[in-house]
């Protein structure tokens, strides 16, 4: 090993930035998971008789599934019945009304994170529903929401407010038996976000969740389930970040969009989950289905994801392209560093006339890092005109790391045009010496370089999302290189 | 004439490979040096010890650099030092805005001597005067590093960036190949405009047609990694009449 990799592997050392765990008493069911567990969540957030009747349905289904195991991922057996499905902050009888009721130690770890609560996220135009474990603590911005008839709540609330829509959409894009993930989330979700645009409506800001994993052992199983009602826009940002933890903490979730006819709903996602030490200890397992159904003409649904936590990740964000001239995208930057494992891609679902999607995948890998791009295009016979255009590169970053990528294509229509291309190539040392004998440092070359690499898909992030996204780039690659 | 940059009997090995067996070289302040050389003869190995390019050994010998021992100073602290490499095969960095990385050169240079940063509206007026100079568009400053440039668009922006970073010592390594007559002479002209007698210049080429429009103070012939013969501008002059091969054979 040269000199030079030995400096790079050095500031790869670097520890996590986010570490840090809220003393918060949690009301915490004991460990493991029954038909008794899910009448007692379903209890608590007094859901009616069709959404108990789901779950159960999902758990009955759930039982006689196997965890799948076809992913280039390697990690130790989850036990299932160790772990505890439902965990709340105390002291919120009622839920608080305002951020004033909210447990200031909660509000002081949004600040460490960055949260742009309070006027921060009125002067970026954000609004933000912020999960803290299992139950959603704040929500702002809802009066010029409802103003607009937009719905934008925690997933609890909106099984109080709007159950029609919830019986109506709930689990048409993701069944509840679609795989074993999607299956314990349906069984097991505790909370999320819901959202609904109607007709015609442009959302007048972004929307935005913070996740955060806190109570040890606790895993997570958000749900979050979107509508674009006909003609209407929307764009919504997801981001996350964990505390340090040496146990592997167990994350399922699903996402859920359904765009009616002339739609268009944008998903960005920015996940910065504790991957883990530089040993490979602890971090984030994170086994995620996500979902869009283009379910009118000209709708469009939008991905971007820049996944640089997690030590597993397990995540598919996915378009069924049912209307015609319906629009699919996904835009992705997967980073991994140290131990991190990532199998993460896309499926492309033309069903529809003339439907068209579009893959950038930009997959990083440095460490002894594995990264996997997995992607399906699927044309039906009903998809004339289908056009696909896909793009994976790897970046490759040191000489233990690893990238792989494991397109499929299938096309039942003679008419369809499906385009693939992919590159894998190495931070080249000739690159990064063309920065340094130019003064750059080696952190600085190698984060320009890594920018330049992803730069297709940053630019599809909203602006405010696009820094952080390469902040974090900055973050998980310190001194990458070798 | 003070010294500014002094190699003593330099050794170096690339794997199992002797490159330079013994390179002896003094460059004074303000003068223009050519190094001259049949392929493989240790000309670019020679360039990229002094930037500081990993994968090469010194085996012994000394470089003195502005009084400094060159050798011991990682390769981005050489650059801030004013030592400047125009590449002979400059890569392309995809995405990385062609003023962005010269913007941030230029401010690593400018911390390191103690100034402020040039704030990007200042930047963008000097470089477009220089890329006007070097009769580059000024598409190319928003286009990526070196992305899907031509060999000759590489090697004009090579000297854009030496125009920008004003070097003290500048070695520009076969900034002629590939260039048709008239992008010669702008790249020609741009390493003219930088003469000085603050600066010292080093051209390795392989042929005398550059050294038309640039006269050098001094002429080496590198071959089998050793300096063969020292001389004046008529030395390049006579190699470019008699080729490579008697000195070739006088050294045999």
């Amino acid at each position: 090993m040269s000199t030079q990799d030995q400096r790079l592997e050095d500031v790869l050392a670097r520890g996590y930035q986010h570490g840090f765990v809220t003393d918060i008493e949690s009301d915490t069911v004991p460990p493991g998971l029954d038909e008794e567990t899910i009448r007692f969540i379903s209890a608590k957030k007094k859901e009616p008789q069709f959404l108990l009747d789901w779950r159960l349905r999902a758990l009955e289904r759930w039982f006689t599934m196997k965890e799948p195991h076809w992913a280039k991922l390697r990690y130790k057996p989850i036990d299932y019945q160790a772990i505890s499905y439902y965990s709340a902050p105390k002291n919120r009888t009622d839920g608080p009304k305002s951020l004033s009721e909210v447990d200031p130690k909660l509000l002081a770890t949004y600040e460490k994170l960055g949260v742009p609560l309070h006027e921060r996220a009125r002067l970026a135009g954000v609004a933000v529903d912020a999960v803290f474990d299992s139950v959603s603590v704040a929500t702002t911005f809802k009066d010029r929401l409802a103003a607009a008839g937009v719905v934008f709540c925690p997933f609890s609330e909106a099984v109080q407010s709007h159950p029609q829509l919830l019986e109506q959409y709930l689990g048409t894009v993701v069944p509840y038996g679609d795989n074993f993930f999607a299956a314990l989330n349906s069984a097991a979700f505790t909370d999320g976000s819901f959202v609904y645009i109607p007709p015609g409506v442009r959302c007048p800001m972004e929307l935005s969740t913070y996740f955060r994993i806190n109570a040890a052992k606790t895993g997570q199983f958000e749900r979050t389930l979107i509508i674009a009602d006909k003609g209407s826009h929307v764009s919504y940002l997801e981001g996350c970040t964990a505390p340090m933890r040496d146990e592997n903490q167990l994350h399922a979730a699903v996402v859920e969009l359904i765009a009616l006819d002339d739609a268009q709903i944008k998903y960005s996602t920015v996940q910065n989950w504790y991957p883990g030490d530089e040993n490979g200890r602890g971090g984030i397992y994170n086994f995620v289905t996500k979902r869009g159904e283009c379910r009118g003409r000209n709708s469009k649904i939008s991905w971007t994801q820049v996944e640089t936590g997690s030590a597993i990740t397990w995540k598919y964000p996915s378009c069924v392209l049912r209307g015609e001239n319906s629009v699919g995208e996904f835009y992705s930057v997967a980073v991994t560093n140290n131990h991190q494992q990532a199998d993460t891609g896309t499926k492309m679902i033309h069903l529809g006339a003339n439907t068209k999607s579009t893959i950038i995948s930009k997959g990083i890998s440095a460490g002894h890092a594995q990264n996997t791009y997995r992607g399906l295009v699927s044309v039906m016979p009903g998809a004339s005109g289908a056009r696909n255009f896909t793009q994976c590169d790897s970046l490759l970053i040191g000489a233990h790391c690893g990238a792989h990528t494991v397109p499929y294509i299938e096309t039942r229509n003679p008419q369809a045009v499906v385009e693939h291309e992919a590159s894998t190539s190495r931070i080249g040392e000739d690159q990064l010496f063309y920065c340094l004998q130019r003064g750059l440092s080696e952190e600085d070359a190698v984060n320009m370089i890594v920018s330049g690499f992803c730069r297709t898909v940053l630019k599809e992030l909203p602006m405010e999302f696009a820094v952080e996204a390469q902040n974090l780039l900055a973050v998980s690659l310190e001194g990458a290189v070798g | 004439m003070s010294s500014l940059l002094s190699i003593r009997d330099l050794h170096v090995r690339v794997s199992d490979r002797e490159v330079l067996r013994g390179i002896d070289l003094e460059v004074a302040t303000g003068e223009v040096h050519a190094i001259m050389g049949p392929n493989g003869s240790g000309k670019s190995s020679l360039s990229h010890v002094l930037a500081g390019k990993p994968g090469y050994e010194i085996t012994a010998g000394t470089v003195t650099y502005l009084g400094r021992d060159l050798l011991a100073l990682p390769a981005e602290e050489r650059a801030r030092e004013g030592l400047f490499l125009g590449f002979q095969y400059p890569v392309e960095i995809p995405g990385v805005n062609n003023t962005y990385l010269l913007r941030a050169a230029l401010n690593a240079a400018r911390r390191h001597r103690g100034q402020g940063e040039i704030d990007a509206y200042d930047f963008l007026e000097v470089v477009r005067a220089k890329a006007r100079q070097m009769k580059m568009d000024e598409s190319f400053l928003t286009r990526g590093v070196n992305e899907g440039f031509s060999g000759g668009e590489k090697k004009r922006n090579e000297i854009l960036q030496m125009l920008v970073l004003e070097p003290k010592l500048a070695i520009l390594d076969e900034s002629d190949s590939g260039l048709d007559i008239d992008a010669l002479k702008v790249v020609a002209e741009g390493i003219n405009s930088l003469r000085s007698a603050e600066r010292s210049l080093v051209l390795v080429t392989h042929y005398q047609r550059l050294l038309d429009h640039v006269q050098p103070d001094k002429v080496h012939v590198l071959a089998q990694g050793r300096i063969l013969r020292s001389g004046g501008p008529e030395l390049a002059r006579e190699l470019e009449q008699r080729g490579y091969d008697w000195l070739l054979e006088t050294a045999a």
